[in-house]
């Protein structure tokens, strides 16, 4: 193995452990304030608006590609199916457009 | 969250495992194709899944060689690195909130372990995580991660052209089946995706910002208006 490589590998190992770890430490046993516990019970469900939009409408180039995909998952989801069967469904939907384009 | 599949009173272990599955198959494609892109940029087998073993972040190894062949140092793309990761510390720390009480060493061993992925389908479980569960879902995330990188690099393309471009939506399909269920419960769930969405995009539209720092702004951006309006109605969460 080259040794720029390793040493490369390493420090990309070591601040992506970083972040990852600090807040376990930090706030062990820290009671934030209710505000912030707030703000905190919130970040799930605002990290999954930032990870889907816009990235989803740009997988391909293909602009379609993405709405298309989208659309299966949430119209599967909002029908109540669970995880799985929408990620089949989105790779389904997908699978059956490239067929056609 | 209203799956059947990780419902029930199982071992934390076991549903953790469960609903890591998702997980491990939206990897595959993924880390499948990083292998092969791995092996024409030049990297040995070896350094291949020595990455996928060591960062375990699929944003950052794919950036890492798209930088490595644009002939970046080593030092600028460590920094990339970085910034691409700084959102994970809003994830772990959001997390902390919802973690039961366990050794700091198993915290600080499932911590390794949060990615995107994994911290979205652990936020989502109904009540508390603990290390036991932890260690299930990241087992599952982690082993396909791996695993995968090295076939991807073995194997070359691995699976047809057509079936990889289709699965490249599946993470986003699981992200979307996490959340909408949540939307449908709560309107204040509805106003933290779509102002995080929306700030996202102007983050990476108007302003430019990388990725990292557009998900950690629009995040906590969101997070913090709609807490700051709602906050005589009681906290966050369910």
């Amino acid at each position: 193995m080259n040794s720029t490589i390793v040493w490369m590998i390493i420090g990309m190992g070591v601040v992506t452990y970083l972040p990852r770890l600090l807040p376990f430490v930090l706030l062990g046993g820290v009671e934030l304030p209710s505000f912030w516990q707030g703000v905190l019970k919130n970040v799930p469900y605002a990290v999954l608006g930032a990870l889907i939009i816009p990235d989803v409408f740009f997988i391909q180039d293909d602009f379609w590609f993405g709405v298309i995909g989208f659309a299966a998952a949430v119209i599967t989801a909002w029908l109540g199916a669970n995880v799985m069967i929408v990620v089949l469904a989105a790779v389904a939907a997908l699978s059956l457009y490239s067929l056609f384009v | 969250m209203e799956t059947t599949w990780a419902a029930g009173k199982m071992a934390p272990f076991r549903q953790g495992v469960q609903a890591g599955v998702a997980i491990a198959i939206g990897y595959m494609p993924i880390a499948l194709a990083f292998g092969l892109l791995a092996k024409t940029t030049g990297l040995t087998f070896a350094e291949t899944v020595l990455m996928s073993i060591v960062v375990f972040a699929g944003a950052s190894q794919y950036i890492a060689l798209s930088l490595l062949t644009a002939g970046t140092g080593v030092f600028e793309i460590v920094l990339t690195t970085f910034i691409l990761n700084i959102r994970h510390f809003l994830m772990s720390a959001s997390l902390n909130e919802k973690a039961e009480p366990d050794a700091l060493w198993k915290k600080a061993l499932y911590a390794f372990g949060i990615t995107d992925e994994t911290f979205s389908v652990a936020a989502m479980k109904e009540g508390t995580i603990n290390a036991s569960y932890m260690f299930g879902l990241i087992a599952m995330a982690y082993g396909s991660w791996v695993v995968n990188s090295g076939i991807g690099y073995a194997a070359g393309a691995g699976l047809p052209e057509s079936l990889q471009e289709s699965m490249s939506i599946a993470l986003y399909a699981m992200f979307i089946g996490l959340l909408v269920p949540a939307l449908k419960k709560q309107r204040k769930i509805v106003w933290l995706a779509g102002l995080s969405a929306l700030f996202n995009s102007i983050g990476t539209f108007a302003l430019h910002l990388s990725k990292g720092w557009s998900i950690v702004l629009a995040t906590l951006l969101s997070a913090i208006i709609v807490q700051w309006l709602t906050k005589e109605g009681g906290n966050g969460g369910e």
